[in-house]
């Protein structure tokens, strides 16, 4: 098995986020940000001034890192780039599509929650047949 | 079904047919084996199925009730906080921890979150609002608690489902390539086996045939033979040359003097 992705034991590993300010504030206030030596952050505040450029080249970055391990992006944010994060099979990073504050969150979007609900109904459908 | 027809490429011998058959064993019991660890992993990946579900309509509420306790925060502390908030950021404090979980075989990663150090926000929101502060900062730990979950929970998701898949590829492999394959080459060596004992059968006569003729030959030239010595004998008896006696016994018929 070739393409098996590899999964790495990591002892300490960050959570990269791509959402609006107030996401991002309220996860820093946790204490996930983190600044590097190259003030490089593992965070990215998408507001008006931000493109579609940025996003990717952002969710590309983090998805790269291998000090990452969960990459949570708003769900308004995954639509904008919804074709890079749906191309994105590998496990770790893991991507998480979150709910904003001033976007409902849609279960329909969600690249994965859609195949969870997909094969839970035919799953759920295969058992009441059963 | 082009796997029907085919079989391996070997010597129709008895210690090639040996092997093939220990290779149709093998190809049986890794079948076996494989389904089973197949199983095994549907069983678990249902499991993760319904956590995913159920995790992920929960993650909703947490993240609405901590979304709420940051705007509470905002409200008693002032806007602009979130200034205060970023220009802290140093390194993390909160970060992730992942080992491994073997399943049937199959790496399971898991994430676990750990707090490392000191975050410079603890002071956050000493003029005012530290507590709205302090209870966001909790609400939030609380969303990262559920998001880290639902991460090994999706992952998990993912790895099971690949692991899956390529463990059911190979059982249908096993099961409709290998196999049949394996029962063909069996079927052609016991073929061309006993093809090759019908020869050896066939030879087997055919030499004795050719002895028996040979045998009836020989009794043939014996009786010659004895015949031969009796004629002798005979014209020995009779004082004549074995020509002339020869003569006598054969020219008995067409000879013209004689008339009876």
């Amino acid at each position: 098995m070739a393409n098996k992705p590899q999964i790495r034991t990591n002892n300490s590993a960050l959570i990269a986020m791509i959402a609006d300010e107030d996401t991002i504030t309220g996860f820093l206030l946790a204490g996930v940000g983190n600044v590097d030596l190259r003030r490089k952050t593992n965070y990215l505040i998408v507001d008006s001034k931000i493109t579609v450029k940025q996003i990717e080249d952002a969710f590309k970055e983090f998805t790269s890192r291998d000090d990452i391990a969960i990459v949570l992006i708003s769900q308004y944010v995954a639509n904008m780039i919804r074709f890079l994060v749906d191309s994105y099979h590998k496990p770790i990073p893991a991507i998480l599509e979150i709910p904003s504050k001033d976007h409902p969150y849609d279960a329909a979007h969600d690249s994965v929650l859609s195949r969870v609900k997909y094969l839970f109904n035919t799953e759920s459908v295969a058992s009441d047949r059963r | 079904m082009s796997g029907q027809s085919q079989r391996l490429n070997v010597v129709p011998t008895v210690t090639v047919l040996g092997v093939v058959k220990a290779r149709l064993i093998g190809a049986t019991r890794g079948h076996a084996l494989l389904k089973k660890k197949s199983d095994a992993l549907t069983v678990q990946f249902r499991q993760i199925l319904k956590n995913i579900v159920s995790t992920k309509e929960s993650m909703g509420d947490v993240m609405k009730k901590s979304s709420f306790a940051l705007t509470e925060a905002k409200y008693v502390a002032g806007e602009n906080i979130k200034h205060i908030v970023r220009e802290n950021v140093s390194s993390a404090a909160l970060k992730v921890r992942s080992h491994q979980e073997n399943i049937a075989g199959v790496k399971l990663p898991k994430f676990a979150y750990f707090f490392d150090g000191e975050t410079k926000n603890d002071l956050t929101g000493l003029a005012r609002g530290g507590q709205q502060v302090q209870a966001c900062r909790a609400e939030y730990v609380k969303a990262i608690e559920l998001l880290v979950e639902l991460a090994t929970l999706q992952t998990s998701f993912l790895t099971l489902d690949d692991a899956i898949k390529t463990t059911n590829r190979r059982v249908n492999a096993l099961e409709s390539v290998v196999k049949p394959r394996l029962e063909n080459t069996i079927s052609y060596i016991k073929g061309e086996l006993d093809e090759l004992e019908r020869e050896d059968f066939f030879r087997l006569k055919k030499i004795q045939g050719f002895k028996r003729r040979e045998v009836e030959r020989q009794r043939e030239a014996a009786k010659a033979y004895a015949e031969e010595k009796v004629a002798e004998e005979m014209s020995l008896k009779r004082g004549i040359s074995v020509s002339s006696a020869h003569n006598m016994l054969a020219a008995a018929q067409k000879d013209e003097d004689i008339i009876f």
